[in-house]
């Protein structure tokens, strides 16, 4: 493209000339532009479709104490170039409406949801304004991130039934899921509309596991919340510690040695092996080739084993600590997690060449739950899944974190049928580039220092951090408040961005290929209700 | 086919040997907590540090102690790390589950008799008393952050922890189960849903608590969205700490259930 930053502003400031504000953030690569509700949607759509460049997050910030005003916040990530253009808009208690910009970017139908339900900030102009996050047993005019809302209030459960699409028609009947489902797995509930066995129309309702856990970042002192980072979900742990850690060295200006930058490399990439050997394992199991899962569990015991002896937690949590990490990993530690990944190598490979030999599996995997790269490009959609519909978009390569600039590996984007093989087949691939990774981050440490101090954090600073997660990009905002505490800790987790493209893969397909499809995302529940 | 019967046999048997066999947890594995209070000078740093305020004063004889909830505790070491005068240690022994949350208060883990081993060449032998050769297990997710749930994937469906092996099993609905295995804090949206469960569960029945949220509400209590443990809102019997406790943690939670409801 050869666009640099400067160009990408300057057009915008030629094109709307005396309607935007453009702030440099103390980070280069955060540009903040002010603009008023009016101007929004021609700003947003102009970025959006002029620069093409996708909506990244949408950040909502009851900054009443500080400017009378709510601030909407829209992340704009700059194709091919470490740049986020963050447009943003002041919203008054006494008109709480802001435009909607889902119309336009369909992108942004959730966060406008969410910002409806814990702000009370009406989208105006949104397409299905329907409540997400607090399934109407909250009362009325409950809304719990404003900050006149005490964290500890507790509220009369009201009955409440939420809203369901349905088909209706000759033979159609409906099918409904969960939230308590019959296998392990995290609650949601889902109504399939469905004639015979073939799916016509899905109605999903998350949010069951609402936990408050934005609100509680804001009452703890930043030490602490990083235990409560660590626990936003039992299997992203590392990243979500790791964007937590990278967000408070970003506002307090520290940097991490570069010993702990390669540690924590380490760390995440045995993250993202641990879970996609499970994930493909759990995808066997989906498609009731118990070999596959049996082998797949196996392997990912295995590494969980393996996370144990490093960090002493089998999810690593407790090793990522705010200036570096906790515990170093000596020879000895080296030699063994190098030996056994070597063999996982082999074993694994076994194992994928066994699962795309057997024509039963293979008739269950090929064409099913196709994502079309439109839609998943519209919906914002990120990580594994987006890469098997063709949309190369990865957090370690558009904007470089901890030490991902310094190893060579490849991102796979090849398979883009947008089926639940190519999805296993991007999750096979990045197996052996974690590998790779890992073994290219223990030749290039040297030794060192694993750990810089953090003492104060300057107040209301504002900062991105972002982290590519086994499920896809994370993306976190921070805003410091006096005294070591947070005024604000967004997070946004790649399964926030998935869950919605989910329903447009179903339709079409058979009952029992749901959970299957639903495997292939592999999308966690805890992550997007937060 | 030939390719698959080759990399089983190849594989061979994987599954573990725990609780017939010691299996003792990775040497940074952060299990029972145990507190000098001769070396504890009363800093109240761990106090100040502790995220999800498990440490607390306690009065007794006119003296101060220092007491630690395991059911709240999370395990993430900063109190160790934290203390200046090597007063809290850190052990790498994960069987802490017990039948009343006051065991869980300083000294965590149920004070057996018997050793593991003989509880669990017990097992079955409890299993065919009390519920006529198998427990049936439905797993209930009341808000965890999914790490528990994994966990009892990995016992359940991994071939090394194999639950099976011990004839309990997972099934579908509540309707078929002799036990609840409840995780999370639990959340609000999932109040209702966890009630009925319950109510749909036919007695005999118990429930197990699985990690620091269930037990407690964990780093998640005190919140609009969550209650401070599944025991506020049913019934528990079994508590199994940890987060997430780790396989073979849930198995010893099991051992000491059936041995529960044989009384």
């Amino acid at each position: 493209m050869g666009t640099s930053r400067q160009d990408y502003l300057d057009t915008l400031t030629s094109r709307f000339y005396g309607t935007v504000t453009i702030t440099k953030s103390f980070l280069e690569n955060e540009i903040y532009i002010s603009t008023s509700k009016e101007k929004l949607i021609d700003i947003c759509s102009y970025i959006n479709s002029t620069f093409q460049a996708s909506l990244s997050a949408m950040i909502c910030n009851d900054e009443r104490s500080l400017n009378k005003y709510f601030k909407i916040y829209y992340v704009f990530s700059l194709p091919e170039e470490d740049t986020f253009l963050i447009v943003n808009i002041p919203v008054s208690e006494q008109e709480p409406v802001f435009p909607s910009i889902t119309p336009k970017i369909p992108a942004a139908h959730w966060y406008e949801r969410e910002i409806k339900d814990m702000f009370g900030l009406e989208p105006v102009g949104h397409p299905d304004p329907y409540t997400l996050v607090l399934h109407g047993n909250f009362p009325d005019n409950t809304y719990p991130l404003r900050k006149d809302f005490d964290v500890q209030t507790r509220l009369p459960h009201l009955e409440s039934k939420l809203p369901f699409k349905r088909v209706e028609g000759e033979g159609v009947f409906e099918i409904p899921v969960g939230p308590i489902h019959a296998g392990i797995i995290e609650p949601g509930h889902f109504r399939f509309s469905a004639v015979g066995d073939s799916i016509l129309y899905l109605d999903a309702k998350l949010f069951y596991t609402h936990k408050g856990t934005e609100k509680i970042f804001e009452t703890m002192p930043y030490t602490k919340a990083l235990f409560l980072a660590e626990r936003i979900c039992g299997v992203c742990a590392a990243s979500h510690a790791t964007g937590y850690c990278q967000a408070i060295e970003k506002v307090a200006g520290v940097g991490i040695p570069p010993r702990a930058k390669f540690i924590r490399t380490i760390l995440l990439e045995l993250e993202r092996l641990y879970n996609h050997i499970g994930d493909i394992g759990n995808i066997c199991a989906g498609a009731a080739f118990h070999l596959g899962s049996a082998h797949g569990f196996r392997i990912r015991e295995y590494l969980q084993l393996l996370n144990e002896t490093i960090t002493g937690n089998r999810y690593l949590r407790g090793m990522i600590t705010i200036g570096g990490v906790r515990f170093d990993i000596n020879n000895d530690l080296k030699k063994y997690i190098v030996t056994l990944l070597t063999d996982i190598k082999k074993d694994f490979k076994e194992l994928t060449d066994i699962m795309f030999a057997s024509s039963s599996l293979m008739d269950r995997l090929e064409t099913t739950g196709r994502l079309p790269a439109e839609t998943a490009r519209g919906l914002g959609v990120v990580g594994v899944a987006a890469r098997a519909s063709g949309i190369g978009r990865d957090a370690r390569v558009n904007h470089p974190y901890a030490a991902y600039r310094e190893v060579d590996f490849d991102v796979p984007v090849f398979y883009n049928d947008g089926d639940v093989y190519a999805r296993v087949r991007v999750r096979v691939d990045e197996v052996y580039q974690s590998i790779y990774i890992i073994e290219q981050c223990f030749d290039k440490m040297s030794e060192g220092s694993i750990k810089t101090s953090v003492k104060e954090l300057p107040p209301y600073r504002q900062a991105l951090s972002y982290v590519e997660s086994p499920r896809g990009e994370n993306i976190y905002w921070i805003m410091t408040a006096p005294d070591n505490r947070l005024f604000r800790y967004k997070v946004r987790s790649p399964s926030f961005c998935n869950w919605p493209a989910i329903p447009y893969t179903i339709p079409g397909n058979i009952v029992p290929d749901f959970p299957l499809i639903n495997k292939s995302f592999e999308l966690c529940y805890s992550c997007t209700d937060l | 086919m030939f390719t698959k019967f080759q990399k089983s046999f190849q594989t061979g048997v994987v599954t573990s040997s725990y609780p017939y066999e010691k299996e003792p947890a990775p040497f940074r594995f952060r299990g029972r907590i145990e507190i000098d209070n001769e070396r504890c000078k009363q800093c109240n740093i761990c106090v100040d540090v502790c995220p999800t305020g498990a440490y607390t004063w306690i009065e007794q004889d006119g003296k101060r102690y220092l007491q630690l909830s395991h059911a709240k505790c999370v395990f993430c070491g900063i109190c160790e790390e934290m203390c200046s005068y090597k007063a809290i240690a850190i052990t790498n022994s994960f069987e802490l589950a017990a039948t009343h949350k006051e065991d869980l208060l300083t000294k965590a883990g149920f004070d057996t008799k018997e050793s593991v081993e003989a509880l669990g060449k017990k097992l079955n032998e409890k299993i065919f008393s009390v519920f006529k050769r198998s427990l049936h297990v439905r797993e209930v997710d009341a808000g965890s952050c999914n790490g528990c749930e994994w966990e009892f994937v990995a016992l359940y469906n991994s071939p090394v922890h194999d639950l099976q092996r011990f004839g309990i099993d997972v099934v579908a609905s509540p309707r078929h189960a002799d036990c609840l295995l409840v995780t999370g804090p639990p959340t609000r949206n999932l109040e209702t849903a966890l009630i009925k469960t319950y109510h749909a569960t036919p007695e005999p029945k118990m429930v197990i608590a699985l990690g620091a949220c269930a037990g407690s509400g964990g780093i998640f209590s005190n919140c609009y969205a969550t209650k401070n443990g599944i025991d506020n809102v049913i019934p528990v019997d079994i508590y199994i700490p940890g987060c997430p406790p780790r396989p073979q943690a849930i198995i010893y939670g099991f051992l000491l259930a059936l041995d529960r409801v044989r009384k």
